[in-house]
């Protein structure tokens, strides 16, 4: 019995990578947006916060599409 | 389709009946903790993970290819061995529906499947290395990845962005969260119907209507597809209830958190060819997801319940599977007593879930305060034995809900697991 080690660890180290680095991306687009709330509640202007914000979705869904891209490429 | 003989046609009716029972179960894998925390309602939230596991099924084969070559030997499997698996699978899959509690259905499955063909050719035919590798080391393996990715990304969230008041944080994590639950429920169609599909389509090589090694033909995707979609659709809500309020509670972060990670772990796992069960994964990520905020906790009690069902899923289905070969071992006569007995138990089943109707209406919010506890303890003890409803349903209720969670839990567990025979009687 063989036991695929290599294939465990790069489950883990990928699932690991992977989840925190978009669950942070996100964090901060969204820490962003709530930035621009205040802001706006203030009466001033958060532009770099807003694009940055912009900038991590983006990244979001691009890993996203990474992902559905997996799905089907697998057929 | 020539060729089709009776039995074979039983083998792919109860095959989608499967496939149902699959659906329903797992809906709670995708949607529980987006409908626990309100991002979806709940109406709203199985819909959408029924289109996407739709969607799902036809976007690969894979999965259905590994299981229709390789767990067991092909040759020499008889439909009726099929659907023998079959029974055993359903009624796992409908008796842990009944206490509600997750489990794998693809556990179930491979139970099932290992059952009869032990029950008709012997230990041999059942290959022992790729039981572990592509079984119960993923089953351990599945709840620590995806928990430890959803405890540290939810702890190193609320690090970052302490800001948990503002409208804009509300919403942009609820948009999140939406997004990885669909992302999880196209996975789950990706795997989970083609689970069936593979089935079917063994049963399809084995009744000699399609030669070895075919992919499954098109009405087979199609209606497996439909099939884990209505179940989807319908919804298992006990488990939804469990997943979502019974095992830690959850904000729209921390399930974002959770669902993200559980789709990414069943993407690089079924990606890297150590595919992971969707249930095991899910669960360990809203653990992970409960511990990661500070003073998050999680119940163990029902963690452990939820344990000793993930242990008994492989060996209990086994054993109906043996059992149901055995009887369809007879002749004719038995097969359709089998077939007998499986509706008869699976309406039992449903009636005895009538007597506390859980759906889309008190999914989240239980009656009382007390009751998930002695919800899940009544629905351990009918485990234990199903025959003796009332009496079950009576007695031990009460004194599960007024104790503190840890002091319960493991005494339940240990009496069951004493004895997993009678789980399955």
């Amino acid at each position: 019995m063989k036991i695929d080690w290599a294939a465990i660890g790069s489950v883990f180290g990928v699932s690991l990578g992977a989840t925190v680095a978009l669950v942070v991306l996100f964090t901060l687009g969204v820490g962003g947006l709530a930035r621009r709330e205040r802001a706006a509640a203030q009466g001033g202007s958060a532009g770099l916060a807003v694009t940055g914000a912009y900038l991590c979705f983006a990244a979001c869904a691009a890993a996203v599409g990474y992902g559905i891209l997996l799905i089907v490429s697998k057929s | 389709m020539e060729n089709f003989s009776l039995i074979l046609a039983i083998v792919v009716v109860t095959a989608l009946a499967f496939d149902f029972t699959n659906g329903f179960h797992d809906t709670a894998n995708a949607m529980a903790t987006t409908i626990s925390t309100g991002a979806l309602k709940p109406k709203v939230a199985v819909a959408m993970s029924a289109a996407l596991n739709l969607v799902g099924a036809f976007l690969s084969v894979e999965v259905a290819n590994t299981i229709s070559k390789g767990l067991v030997d092909e040759t020499g499997i008889r439909p009726e061995v099929i659907f023998a698996a079959l029974v055993g699978a359903i009624l796992w899959n409908l008796l842990t529906w009944l206490v509600g509690l997750p489990s794998s259905s693809s556990h179930a499955l491979m139970g099932g499947l290992i059952g009869a063909t032990v029950a008709s050719a012997g230990f041999g035919a059942v290959h022992g290395d790729v039981l572990v590798t592509k079984v119960l080391l993923p089953a351990v393996a599945a709840p620590v990845v995806a928990g430890l990715a959803a405890m540290l990304s939810t702890r190193l969230s609320y690090g970052v962005a302490k800001d948990t008041e503002a409208a804009a944080t509300r919403k942009g994590f609820r948009a999140g969260q939406v997004a990885s639950a669909g992302l999880v429920s196209l996975a789950h169609g990706t795997n989970d119907a083609q689970k069936t599909m593979g089935v079917i389509t063994l049963a399809l090589i084995a009744g000699g209507v399609i030669s070895p090694g075919s992919n499954p033909p098109t009405w087979v995707i199609l209606s497996a597809g439909l099939a884990i979609a209505l179940g989807t659709y319908i919804g298992g809500w006990r488990i939804i209830r469990t997943m979502g309020t019974g095992l830690t509670d959850l904000s729209t972060r921390q399930g974002f958190a959770a669902q993200t990670s559980a789709a990414t772990a069943i993407l690089a796992s079924s990606h890297l060819g150590f595919s992971l069960s969707t249930t095991h994964v899910v669960s360990g990520s809203v653990m992970g997801a409960g511990l990661g905020r500070k003073g998050g906790v999680v119940r163990w009690s029902t963690a452990t319940r939820m344990t000793v069902a993930w242990v008994l899923t492989l060996p209990a289905a086994a054993l109906v599977g043996a059992g149901a070969e055995k009887v369809t071992g007879l002749g004719d006569w038995g097969t359709a007593l089998v077939a007998v007995f499986l509706v008869a138990a699976s309406f039992g089943i449903w009636k005895l879930s009538r007597r506390e109707v859980v759906d889309s209406t008190n999914v989240i919010a239980p009656p009382t305060a007390g009751e998930p506890a002695g919800v899940v303890t009544t629905a351990m003890a009918a485990v234990v034995r199903p025959p003796a409803g009332p009496a079950a349903a009576d007695s031990p209720g009460s004194p599960g809900s007024g104790f503190p969670e840890q002091a319960t839990g493991p005494v339940t567990a240990r009496s069951t697991a004493a004895k997993p025979p009678a789980a399955t009687v």
